[in-house]
């Protein structure tokens, strides 16, 4: 005899987390970096961004750290305040988000008639009891919701559901490879973002309602924010966090974001042969298909100076590479050089980026 | 949200004589970004063009 799950009707037994890297296993790019709050930008664990409006004084240090919950996850992500900021300006925020194609979100049914609601859970401890804000903000259609959680010095799971939105009946996801949807912490915000009151329901974008009510993860050097366990599904109920083979994890990570070397690392790398003293022709392959044409960083085996190829050879360096017939699956040439040796074998590393 | 890349030394790349790439240093990496509208980069290269705050160099 079968046993239905609890939230069957709504979401699959597998494939159910809409999230990419909620267990923060993979970190392409880094494990640590420090001196973050100046401007946006992808750190350490894959698909997750720390996003910034007006520059906050505030900094912290983010790393994929091997502290997560038992039977969950080993990794978190650990956000640290190094410099706090106690004078808060109008415009300033600080968000923790994962930004999703909406081509992964048409289970949602969202903005037309039978939409579901949507349920995001996670564990999440800090280094004291603090108020944040968990916010679904829908690119498409310039609505948002936000709901507050609590944290603990304590692992805590917490589990929010967001009301379906119909909005006017004719305003789903659009069925591409562009954003639709973001999942934010909100963790610090000016009066710009918490003058309102936050919205029960889905509602178009008013700033001053996005962020009411929270509290600022830069209030002191002290706080220390973590979280691991994200999950997002379709209908009212939290299921147990969906756990995931790391080679799937991974290959939907590079999808986005792609480098043949693990971080600080050059010892993978491709070949290619010089045609003219401008360019090298190769076959600079990505591991998975891309979301989108993706944005290529060359660097020198030799030293990693971005922008460098080098002579394979002698380990003669060439400045000035830029990629160029970049696709979906792979690049073609380096350019943009003047002092190549015509038929002699050249060698790069790359980093790929497609994110949202 | 309202944080803008800071994009300097844009530069069109060509090959076989067509613009294929813009070379950029974007928040002070160095960049090759393709000429697709659904790169983020070269998304905000444009955005920043028609801001008239960014130029883009012609191909050497």
């Amino acid at each position: 005899m079968t046993k239905a799950r609890t939230n069957a009707s709504a979401s699959p037994a597998v494939g159910r987390n809409i999230i990419i890297n909620g267990a923060m296993n993979v970190a392409q790019r880094s494990a640590s970096v420090t001196g973050i709050g100046a401007a946006d930008g992808y750190f350490t664990c894959d698909r997750w961004e720390i996003d910034v409006a007006a520059t906050s004084a505030g900094r912290l240090t983010m790393t994929q750290t091997a502290d997560g919950p038992n039977g969950i996850s080993a990794n978190c992500i650990k956000l640290d305040c190094t410099t706090a900021d106690t004078s808060i300006a109008a415009g300033e925020s600080l968000r923790l988000i994962q930004k999703l194609e909406g081509q992964n979100l048409q289970r949602i049914g969202k903005g037309v008639a039978g939409a579901k609601q949507i349920t995001v859970s996670f564990y999440v401890k800090a280094s004291g009891a603090f108020t944040f804000g968990c916010e679904l903000f829908d690119n498409d259609n310039s609505r948002q919701i936000t709901k507050l959680f609590d944290t603990t010095t304590d692992w805590v799971r917490q589990e929010l559901t967001f009301p379906a939105d119909e909005d006017d009946g004719s305003s789903p996801f659009a069925d591409d490879n562009g954003l639709s949807l973001q999942l934010a912490f909100f963790l610090h915000a000016g009066s710009n973002f918490t003058s309102g009151t936050l919205e029960t329901t889905f509602a178009n974008n008013t700033s001053a309602n996005r962020a009411a009510g929270i509290d600022s993860f830069f209030s002191s050097d002290d706080n220390n924010f973590f979280l691991t366990g994200v999950q997002m599904e379709v209908g009212p109920v939290a299921t147990e966090f969906e756990q995931e083979d790391i080679g799937v994890t991974l290959a939907k990570c590079q999808r986005y974001y792609y480098r043949p070397t693990t971080a600080g690392d050059l010892t993978g790398n491709t070949l290619g042969q010089a045609f003219s003293a401008a360019g090298v022709v190769g076959s600079f392959v990505y591991k998975e298909t891309m979301r989108a044409a993706p944005t290529i960083s060359l660097f020198s085996i030799g030293n990693g100076t971005a922008g460098q190829i080098r002579k394979t050879s002698d380990g003669a360096t060439t400045s000035s590479a830029a990629a160029a017939n970049i696709g979906l699956n792979s690049f073609g040439f380096a350019t943009g050089m003047s002092s190549l040796t015509t038929g002699d074998a050249y060698d790069l590393t790359f980093t790929a980026d497609a994110e949202l | 949200m309202d944080n803008v890349m800071i994009i300097t030394n844009a530069k069109y790349i060509q090959f076989d004589s067509v613009n294929c790439t813009v070379q950029a240093t974007i928040d002070g990496q160095y960049i090759s970004a393709p000429m697709d509208p659904a790169n983020r980069h070269y998304a905000e290269i444009l955005r920043q063009v028609d801001a008239g705050t960014l130029t883009i160099a012609d191909a050497d």
